[in-house]
């Protein structure tokens, strides 16, 4: 199976490295002929208004709506997560998402860089808690009724907020699972698209 | 990193804040970017449009403190809110070097990032500020592998190699670039009983030497500041290995702000790409016109603060 990484900026390198531990054949994604070579798409944390004027500019957008349409399985991590909901607050007025998962995403929703956090998070599909590392993140403020929420916040002032979701081949975390250690995301997200894939 | 103080974290519930990771973290967003310098919440928003995956907040940018002299400082707080407000993007904002109260006031802002910065006049000849002290991160320049790794051991969570800024001379961008990649590809060639005498000749702590020998780069992001004025300049910057770029007085100080930095951002993400960077470097209007690092008198030379 081949994943993309979508590389128009943010932390590409660390998610290619976690899928390619899983036997993924892992490419960067910049133009739509590298889109239409993959399988699968994994959209990194960076700076979601950032990747949104990129992909505007340089024709991604509507190539990638196309492709969440047709089912292909993709992940969004922080900003990815960001570019996979259907509506987004505290954007800029311009900004567009690829959308798919049917959820209203507050960008910076905790607030500044020194209120970015690491702490345990339980997310339904495992057993123990994940660690998880949220950076200038967002969260779920609402969800329709086709998405599942996998996670929320344990404690402090955002407790209960949704920081997981799922919605058929559409996988999102507020959270960056790429700078830590545990690839239990990433192993969870390739064998979701090992299933769609190979039908 | 166990044996460094890490006083800033701060545990809430199982939350902790102020870590290594988190600060460290924040630099990898920015990966692939382009952090433009502003002195207004105007040029703020300018560079926003453009697509800069952050601003830095400064009082002068780095022509105008050549042109001008005198001693430079932290930007007026009310400019580094109006900025805050102007923009949803990480807001950066400089220190002087040493000066930890200027640290302090600028975490107290609430900025993402501050940048311990030679391009403002030091206010300490011989320590840098202790970066372990802070919640907020701190990037800081480097002109070679070791002066690097003496930052990342204060605490820095970023690495900017320095260049002349100010001048719209790349060249000593270039030599830091090259210089920093040359001496870490030869740390990786070194057996493992070289690296106590690397770590003495590089004047750095051994652990991380040795961290970086078998990485084959620095635990922390590295990205290219100083004398970058065009998008090929950007483009090459990241063909030499830095993962994204600062553009200073290149932006602002030239003819036509708002296309030159939309410009330098699209050639920062196709930096490989000559198509696109032939394209977007058409009907730019007047480059800054610069200095030749060569014309500045030693004692002038920013890049040469910090040790």
């Amino acid at each position: 199976m081949k994943v993309g990484v979508l590389a128009l900026q943010g932390d590409v390198r660390e998610h290619a490295r976690a899928l390619a531990s899983f036997g993924a054949a892992v490419s960067a994604v910049r133009r739509p002929a590298e889109l239409d070579a993959v399988d699968a798409l994994v959209i990194p944390g960076g700076e979601s208004t950032t990747m949104s004027k990129l992909a505007i500019e340089f024709g991604m957008l509507d190539p990638i709506r196309k492709r969440i349409a047709g089912g292909m399985p993709v992940y969004g991590s922080c900003a990815g997560m960001i570019m996979l909901a259907d509506r987004v607050l505290d954007g800029r007025p311009d900004q567009q998402s690829f959308g798919g998962i049917d959820v209203t995403v507050r960008r910076n929703a905790f607030g500044r860089q020194v209120d970015s956090f690491e702490g345990a998070v339980v997310l339904t599909p495992f057993d123990e808690p994940f660690h998880a590392v949220f950076i200038r993140a967002p969260w779920v403020e609402s969800v329709g009724p086709d998405v599942e929420a996998l996670g929320r916040v344990t404690d402090g002032a955002a407790a209960g907020r949704i920081v997981a979701v799922r919605q058929g081949n559409l996988l999102a975390t507020a959270f960056h699972p790429e700078l830590t250690g545990d690839l239990r995301v990433h192993r969870y997200f390739v064998e979701m698209a090992r299933a769609a894939v190979d039908g | 990193m166990a044996e460094i103080s890490q006083s800033a974290e701060t545990v809430t519930g199982t939350s902790l804040t102020g870590t290594a990771r988190v600060k460290r973290g924040m630099a990898e967003m920015l990966k692939g970017g382009v952090i433009m310098d502003v002195v207004t919440p105007e040029q703020a928003k300018i560079a926003e449009d453009a697509g800069a995956v952050a601003v830095m907040a400064l009082e002068r940018v780095p022509a105008d403190i050549r042109a001008q002299g005198g001693v430079s400082r932290m930007s007026d707080p009310d400019m580094i809110d109006g900025i805050i407000s102007a923009v949803s993007i990480p807001v950066m904002a400089k220190a002087r070097i040493g000066h930890f109260v200027e640290a302090q006031v600028l975490q107290a802002l609430g900025v993402d990032y501050v940048d311990e910065s030679e391009v403002l006049t030091p206010a300490d000849y011989a320590n840098h500020i202790d970066k372990w002290a802070f919640t907020v991160p701190f990037v800081c320049g480097a002109t070679n592998l070791g002066e690097a790794l003496r930052r990342i051991t204060e605490g820095a969570a970023m690495i900017r190699s320095k260049g002349e800024a100010g001048t719209g001379d790349v060249s000593n961008a270039t030599t830091h670039m090259r210089q920093i990649r040359a001496q870490i590809k030869r740390l990786t060639s070194l057996p493992d009983d070289e690296l106590y005498v690397a770590a003495k000749e590089l004047q750095a702590p051994y652990e991380l030497v040795r961290e970086v020998a078998k990485a084959g780069k620095l635990p922390v992001v590295l990205f290219t500041a100083g004398g970058i004025a065009t998008p090929a300049d950007a483009a090459m910057m990241m063909q030499l290995g830095a993962e994204g770029v600062f553009v200073g007085s290149g932006i602002f100080k030239s003819g036509n702000p708002e296309q030159r930095a939309a410009a330098i951002v699209k050639a920062t993400t196709f930096y490989d790409d000559p198509d696109v960077l032939a394209k977007v470097s058409r009907g730019l209007g007047e480059a800054m016109v610069g200095i030749n690092v060569d014309d500045i008198p030693v004692p002038h030379r920013l890049a040469e603060r910090g040790w």
